[in-house]
């Protein structure tokens, strides 16, 4: 009761905020809410959209686990965005130039992708450790450099090849493509959604289940109730840093090696800060952070929808707005809500039991 | 301590001043010259005029009636849209051409575009969506469609498809829409060498791509032909990925400014929207600048800056939209151009302004070259 009060109101709750908002915008703007959000539910049973929001989905997911990974330690990786880019170009680049078994090949592009995008998270977190750089300005930065390693990367004058109008790393050999599950004409899910899915529960049992993940978590709790209690703080931020860049780099790879095999100029961008938003919606949990990415994904298909019923698609972009911004809101309130609550059972209890008022319950539990 | 940071202000604003009335100076002094003398201080010193074009009139007297009554025209385009002053929209006035001229109805029409940063399942669903409720043909806006079209195409061998920028290898119901950009671009790189008084000009590239190249390309070959020693500036918005560029006219500003403190003084840009900070920039500096795409003289989004626009590349993505249109009214698509060049009127250039009225003969000339194919433009710059 008090869990679902909790975890899932919230969002609930932010969703049909959020829809309200968007259909007074329709409203205002001379559309039909009731047909759009038709449009938008009809849409999951037409053709490949159900896939496509799954496949979608995967990638977000990747993406926002890597965000939620440093958000549990209060490490704000705005990074994400350069290092999945960066992961994706080494990887498509090593994929197009080696050739290996099946499998083997695949697996090695994985690795690559994942070391690529934590070798380029180490740069924050060094700065971060050695001189006490602020990760959020010194990834954002990096963010920036990223868009022109890319570009340099995938440019004629070093590893792209010439597709037309569009330039792209040298296409990777049918060796290293991962196949999909097809559902026939309603499309072929990509066969590293399960990678996606692997990393979640991985992601679960080092928060729950390892030390790391304890430590992790204290220090976000309280970064210096951590380091009394023996966690080493820097150590933390750059294992964290490592970690979320090498899921960062992994963020395409159902994609790249499922559909497109190569790097274009024309890869979409932005997957890092569509994570952000997920992490958010998620609040850092696996599961939530799966629900959060099917979501996202299923709006952002509904967006192909209402352009196609003559609906203004930017409404699309509204909605996610208005839902990450009313999740936290909502959350805040339901901790705050929760908190008055506490405070007024641990009053009462302290009254009845006459100890000191204002003691909050167990302080000197863990007191030296 | 702050007296002496005073003092350099105020230095530093009487030096400014002093150099802008000195440079004011400087070009009223050029402007009673006028431009196409060969050998003077001002201008470049130009190489031998082409000879006079023999036929520059295009005949399009064959304009028979098609009826396109029956066809359902979809259209997808890329990241703007219809209204983005760009590409987007030259398209979107080819399909308005096909309304008013073939008599396809607006009804029959849809016309859908593409998100921002969106994957491209996304660009299949919306080619699946147009053709499984029967539009055909299908016409998609931007070489980015290419790779979708290719897995779309052959799964609706009945639907005609067109795709403006690029090739689609492999499927035959597949009409590709190129143009020889590089050419038109020619010629306004002549035009900009002889409209120079500094014998310097510049380019601005939205986004450092293969297709924005072309641009730059001609132009420098065609500036080149028109004045071997002149220099030439070239600056891209933003690295090829980061589509940005075409929709910064803050930064096309701040990059044309650049371009005009190095000393160009006529400015072509390829940036899409960005090319309205170019303008201004140019208007500020009292520098000249060449639009691109569509007659941007006429266009109402810059025309604040319309007196700087001395002509523009126009690469006609609306003829092209429409005749394909027509070619698939009438059942024959063989009948396109291969490449829309400056033969087919494919790209070209504009008088609006009457600001290159004087030099119509040298541009007309060095058409006829490039159509009698004695000059061959290349499409990717290098030296």
């Amino acid at each position: 009761m008090n869990v679902v009060r909790g975890k899932l109101l919230p969002p609930v709750l932010a969703i049909v905020f959020a829809a309200l908002l968007c259909s007074i915008a329709l409203l205002v703007s001379g559309g039909n809410p009731a047909s759009a959000l038709t449009a938008m539910v009809a849409q999951v049973g037409e053709g490949t959209t159900a896939v496509d929001i799954v496949n979608s989905a995967s990638v977000y997911y990747l993406a926002g686990l890597a965000v939620a990974i440093g958000f549990q330690m209060n490490l704000f990786n705005i990074g994400v965005e350069g290092q999945y880019r960066v992961g994706a170009v080494v990887a498509a680049i090593v994929g197009g130039a080696i050739s290996l078994p099946a499998g083997l090949h695949a697996a090695v592009i994985i690795v690559v992708a994942a070391l690529a995008g934590a070798a380029y998270a180490a740069i924050p977190a060094i700065l971060k450790v050695t001189r006490g750089v602020n990760e959020v300005i010194a990834t954002i930065m990096l963010n920036a450099i990223a868009a022109g390693v890319v570009a340099f990367l995938i440019s004629q004058d070093a590893f792209g090849v010439l597709r037309g109008n569009n330039i792209g790393t040298a296409e990777i050999a049918e060796t290293g493509w991962v196949p999909g599950i097809s559902f026939g004409s309603n499309g072929t899910v990509f066969g590293l959604v399960l990678l996606a899915a692997a990393v979640g529960v991985g992601y679960w049992v080092m928060m729950n289940r390892s030390r790391f993940g304890f430590e992790l978590r204290a220090s976000g709790e309280s970064a210096t109730a951590a380091s009394a209690g023996g966690v080493n703080a820097k150590r933390m931020v750059l294992v964290a840093m490592l970690l979320s860049g090498a899921m960062a780099g992994l963020v395409t790879m159902p994609e790249l090696l499922g559909r497109d095999h190569t790097y274009l100029i024309t890869s979409p961008t932005g997957y890092g800060f569509t994570g952000i938003a997920v992490a958010l919606l998620g609040r850092n949990h696996p599961g939530g952070v799966a629900l959060g990415a099917l979501l996202w994904a299923f709006l952002d298909k509904s967006a192909l929808a209402l352009d196609n019923v003559g609906v203004p698609k930017e409404i699309v972009t509204i909605m996610q707005g208005t839902i990450v911004l009313s999740v936290v809101v909502a959350y805040e309130i339901v901790r705050r809500l929760e908190l008055a609550a506490e405070q007024r059972r641990v009053g009462r209890q302290n009254s009845g039991n006459g100890g000191a008022p204002g003691q909050p319950a167990g302080a000197s539990a863990g007191g030296v | 301590m702050r007296r002496r940071m005073r003092g350099l202000v105020v230095t530093a604003v009487a030096l400014t001043s002093a150099l802008s009335l000195a440079s004011c100076a400087r070009d009223t002094g050029t402007q009673n010259n006028g431009a196409g003398n060969t050998g003077n201080k001002t201008g470049c010193t130009l190489a031998p005029k082409p000879p006079a074009a023999s036929t520059t009139a295009s005949s399009s007297a064959q304009d028979e009636q098609v009826d396109g009554s029956k066809l359902k025209v979809g259209l997808a385009y890329d990241i703007g849209g219809r209204g983005d002053a760009s590409f987007n929209d030259a398209a979107a006035a080819g399909l308005d051409m096909a309304i008013s001229k073939l008599g396809v109805s607006k009804d029959n029409t849809k016309e859908l575009t593409a998100s921002p940063q969106e994957s491209e399942d996304a660009k299949q669903t919306r080619l699946r969506q147009l053709a499984s409720e029967g539009y055909s043909p299908i016409i998609t806006v931007g070489f980015a469609y290419s790779d979708a079209l290719k897995a779309v195409a052959p799964q609706f061998p009945d639907t005609k498809f067109a795709i403006v920028d690029a090739t689609v290898d492999g499927a035959p119901n597949v009409t590709p829409l190129i143009f020889a950009e590089e050419q038109g671009s020619f010629l306004a790189g002549v035009a900009a060498a002889y409209k120079s008084k500094s014998c310097h000009i510049g380019f601005v590239g939205g986004v450092e791509t293969p297709l924005i190249k072309k641009f730059e390309a001609g132009y420098i070959q065609g500036a080149k032909a028109a004045a071997p020693d002149i220099k030439i500036e070239s600056k891209y918005l933003t690295p090829a990925g980061d589509n940005s560029g075409f929709q910064d006219p803050p930064k096309g500003n701040v990059v044309a400014k650049g371009e005009i403190d190095a000393g160009a003084d006529v400015l072509y840009h390829a940036s899409g929207a960005s090319g309205k900070g170019v303008f201004e920039a140019a208007k500020t500096a009292n520098a000249l600048a060449i639009g691109v795409d569509s007659d941007q003289y006429n266009q109402a989004t810059v025309a604040d800056f319309k007196d700087v626009i001395m002509t523009s590349m126009i690469k006609r993505v609306d003829v092209a939209v429409y005749d394909y249109v027509k070619a698939v009214a009438k059942g024959d698509v063989s009948t396109l151009p291969k490449v829309f060049d400056l033969k087919s009127d494919g790209v070209g250039y504009s008088t609006s302004g009457g600001k290159v009225d004087d030099i119509k003969d040298v541009l007309d000339g060095y058409k006829g070259q490039i159509v009698d194919g004695k000059i061959t433009v290349k499409d990717t710059p290098g030296n």
